[in-house]
């Protein structure tokens, strides 16, 4: 296929797209994206990659600073979500964006009800309800709630609604996450026969089986750049995790061996943490983990892998229904995160901006939260003791700016880690836990955060780190539990700490 | 079912406090006492369809007391004083009123200020001009009134049908038609379960948030005029906290005071419900008028806790095992 003619036959195509958030993010970097008409295209990339954000730009949710997008042939600016379903582009969310509250006929048909003499006429809307429905294998009860149906149920119907607003591009932004395999299957008959009908889908997920089952072609994002587009059928898994976890080929041969440490650590001493059978229904099947003191557990897998969950049900967020935790040899039952801080744990978040920092507050006050907690709320730290902790930590993190009275929410995003990471520093934990310790900061910062981590686990603390980054946890890790559908299911030590290993795990090839 | 519920067990408190009462003291079993019960409550009926709009809608509106207090004024100045016409008098309040409402709606959408805060600034500028309009109750003597006053249907049982209680019932027809059986109805609903959702679904928001506290302060303004019928008078110290008992009025009846469900019918029978217990208080003659209060906050109060289970019930139903909880935080 030549040039021309594989342009003629682009619904979708996205040029040169970036984006820059207030405060240097940098969440797209010129990427290009195409997609056809009659096929199903999969977006993919960990947390952060810049797939949202891609999604966004293109359906005007966020305005672009640069690039084309153009549909059927036409450059076009949607302002908004109903300027881009206008020109042809409708998007269904994770979480459906229909009215729970309204019947499924007034979802399906809200704003655009058929009327006689100004009054709705229901039959009618009934009965279009149900014909739109049955074309999508739906035989429901179209006059009661939305909100009574299974999510897949409500998916189908936001996809039936933004299909029948005569859309060319079908973007579904995690569809199946919260839905079990045999919903999953109905929404993939949905889009298949969507696919039929020569509508471009755009499909983002993170579980691989589904991109084999149903896509035809694939874009990769990774860290706000394109990787690159593939076709699907022939593409070994191999190759499309390393593009989405690895780095390019030729830095995976080099990657560094392992040698550092691992002497340091007394394999014979009682762990500090030992999880046995420890799970939870639904988050994570059950495992058994060790953790020393002086050393580096990393968690690795895909985003959806129970990594994060693992995290939680170790530091007690959530409660886990069966197994056991043992501290120093001792069955501890964690009823919530403040019995875990109470043990010496400390857990910065993932979501930083959601979970882990206090935006308005300033940096002093986010630096002793953790230790005034553990204090008690009614015996306040003195100004003195507080001032004292914070231009330690501030010194010792070297965060900027040095002013401990700005609040947190106007530094930069590794300043802002650091700090969250000095609120755990603050209450002398043995057991601190990382959940995406580099995520969305930038290059030097990512340097000095590692460096961080490796000068704690030097100074006897247990860490437990969780990075979608593999070249970046191969190069602290003592070992590496690497988890994949909810399940541990390979330790590499030593060794087999490398690169090429913990993906041939992650691939399961 | 479930959908049903709230105005179901409205309806059912509704007919076992009339056996009660009417156990009780049977002269309340009467048409007189139930047409009665229909006059004495017609203002109150009218603002609480104003009301069930704008708290399925998701807001509130805390002004209809003080507009009906401007009304009653407006109106006793208008024919008294200025020498209008009492239809003339109306119409030019009910534009009024309407103008007002729909200046809080529109501040509250393009500022994006909650409604509390725009409807309790209304709810004093109201109040403050019908004060500064007069500080003594005037009488409204007009042919009109007295026409008003004495015509009514009669009904077997000596009960009285007046025109302000079949003011209130046509209003409640009406109202009922406009939010159950056409689209802006639905977009009340819709604004109710999310204003952004129902943004994103192509509804235009401002319009119908403009629409929906101009019908309330309208509504507001003819309950004011009902009022005046039924008191002939004007005084600006009329209606004082009536915007809270519509409120009680419309939750009893099975509206979510968090906007996204509710029925015309169940604030129709609130409405009955707090008529039923003053007339019972009335009959009794040795209960103190507070029980009204009580009985009522009581009510309120059970109400509010069945909606909360039912509420949470109905997430329960429908959230997945799978669903893993994000409101924790570490």
């Amino acid at each position: 296929m030549n040039q021309a003619e594989s342009e003629a036959s682009d619904l979708l195509r996205i040029r040169r797209l970036s984006k820059t958030y207030p405060g240097g993010f940098r969440a797209l970097k010129t990427v290009d994206f195409t997609v056809r008409a009659g096929e199903i295209h999969a977006l993919l990339g960990e947390n952060g990659a810049g797939k949202s954000t891609l999604i966004k730009t293109i359906t005007g949710i966020t305005l672009r600073d640069d690039g084309e997008v153009w549909l059927d042939g036409r450059e076009i600016h949607p302002r908004n979500g109903e300027e881009a379903q206008a020109a042809g582009i409708a998007t269904v969310y994770q979480e459906v964006a229909l009215l729970p509250n309204l019947s499924v006929a007034q979802n399906l048909f809200l704003g655009r009800q058929p009327t006689r003499f100004g009054l709705v006429r229901e039959g009618e809307m009934g009965r279009r309800s149900r014909q739109l429905l049955q074309g999508f294998g739906l035989d429901i009860d179209v006059s009661a709630p939305l909100g009574e149906f299974s999510v897949a149920v409500q998916h189908i119907v936001a996809i039936a609604r933004a299909v029948d607003l005569s859309a060319k591009v079908l973007i579904l932004d995690e569809p199946t996450a919260s839905l079990d395999a045999r919903e999953v299957e109905v929404l993939f008959t949905v889009m298949r026969q969507l696919k039929s009908q020569g509508m471009g889908i755009v499909f983002v997920t993170h579980f691989l089986d589904q991109v084999h089952a149903i896509c035809d072609r694939l874009t990769v994002l990774r860290n706000g750049g394109l990787v690159g587009e593939r076709t699907v059928a022939g593409l070994p898994r191999m190759e499309l995790v390393r593009m989405m976890l690895g780095r390019d080929l030729e830095a995976v041969e080099t990657a560094r061996s392992r040698s550092h440490r691992d002497t340091v650590v007394d394999r014979g001493a009682v762990p500090a943490v030992q999880a046995v059978g420890l799970g939870k229904h639904g988050a994570v099947a059950p495992f058994d983990m060790i953790l020393r003191e002086g050393e580096v557990l990393g968690l690795s897998g895909l985003l959806g892998s129970g990594r994060t969950e693992t995290a939680r049900l170790i530091f007690g967020v959530d409660r886990a229904d069966q197994g056991e935790l043992r501290v120093d040899g001792t069955s501890v039952r964690l009823l919530g995160p403040r019995d875990a801080l109470r043990l010496g744990f400390g857990f910065c978040p993932e979501e930083r901006k959601t979970e882990g920092i206090v935006a308005e507050l300033s940096v002093r006050e986010n630096i002793i939260l953790a230790l005034q907690a553990r204090a008690g709320w009614l015996r306040p730290l003195s100004r003195k003791r507080q001032d004292e902790v914070a231009d330690r930590f501030i010194k010792l993190l070297d965060i900027r700016p040095d002013d401990p009275d700005k609040p947190i929410g106007l530094l930069s995003g590794g300043n802002q880690q650091k700090a969250v990471l000095a609120r755990w520093l603050a209450t002398g934990p043995r057991v601190l836990i990382l959940d995406e310790p580099t995520r969305g900061i930038d290059v030097g910062a990512h340097a000095e955060i590692i460096r961080l981590i490796r000068k704690l686990c030097d100074e006897g603390l247990a860490l437990l780190v969780i990075s979608s980054e593999v070249e970046e946890i191969v190069s602290y890790a003592d070992r590496v539990t690497v988890l994949r559908d909810r399940h541990h299911v390979a330790e590499l030590t030593g060794d087999e700490v490398t690169e090429q290993r913990v993906l041939t795990s992650i691939a399961a090839t | 079912m479930r959908r049903h519920l709230p105005v179901l067990v409205t309806t059912v408190v509704f007919l076992l406090g009339f056996l009660f009462c009417a156990i009780q003291y049977p002269n309340i079993a009467s048409t007189r006492v139930v047409m009665n019960l229909f006059t004495d409550n017609a203002f109150l009926g009218i603002l609480a369809v104003g009301m069930t709009f704008v708290i399925i809608s998701g807001g509130i509106d805390l002004s209809v007391g003080s507009v009906i207090a401007f009304t009653t004024v407006f109106l006793a100045l208008a024919i008294g004083n200025w020498g209008l016409s009492p239809g003339m008098a109306f119409v030019l309040v009910l534009g009024i009123t309407a103008l007002f409402g729909a200046a809080m709606g529109a501040i509250i959408h393009h500022f994006e200020v909650p409604p509390f805060i725009v409807t309790l600034a209304g709810m004093f500028l109201a109040r403050g001009v019908a004060f500064l309009m007069s500080t003594e109750s005037l009488p409204i003597d007009a042919a009109l009134y007295q026409e008003v006053a004495s015509f009514s249907i009669h009904l077997p049982g000596g009960g009285r049908l007046r025109i302000i209680g079949m003011m209130m019932l046509l209003v409640f027809l009406l109202g009922g038609i406009v939010l159950h059986y056409t689209r802006f109805g639905t977009n009340v609903f819709a604004l109710g379960g999310g204003r952004t959702t129902t943004a994103l679904m192509g509804v235009r928001v401002g319009r119908i948030t403009v629409a929906i506290y101009m019908l309330s302060s309208l509504l507001a303004g003819l309950a004011g005029i009902v009022f005046s019928f039924y008191t002939a008078s004007g005084y600006s110290l009329t209606g004082v906290g009536v915007e809270l008992d519509t409120i009680a009025a419309v939750v009893i009846g099975g509206t979510l005071l968090s906007g996204g469900a509710g029925t015309m019918f169940g604030t129709f029978i609130g409405i009955m419900i707090q008529g039923l217990i003053q007339t019972y208080i009335t009959f009794d003659g040795s209960l103190s008028s507070w029980w009204i209060k009580i009985v009522t906050g009581l009510l309120l109060f059970l109400f509010i806790v069945l909606q909360q289970l039912l509420t949470h019930l109905a997430r329960r139903a429908t959230t997945g095992a799978g669903e893993k909880d994000t409101q924790a935080r570490p």
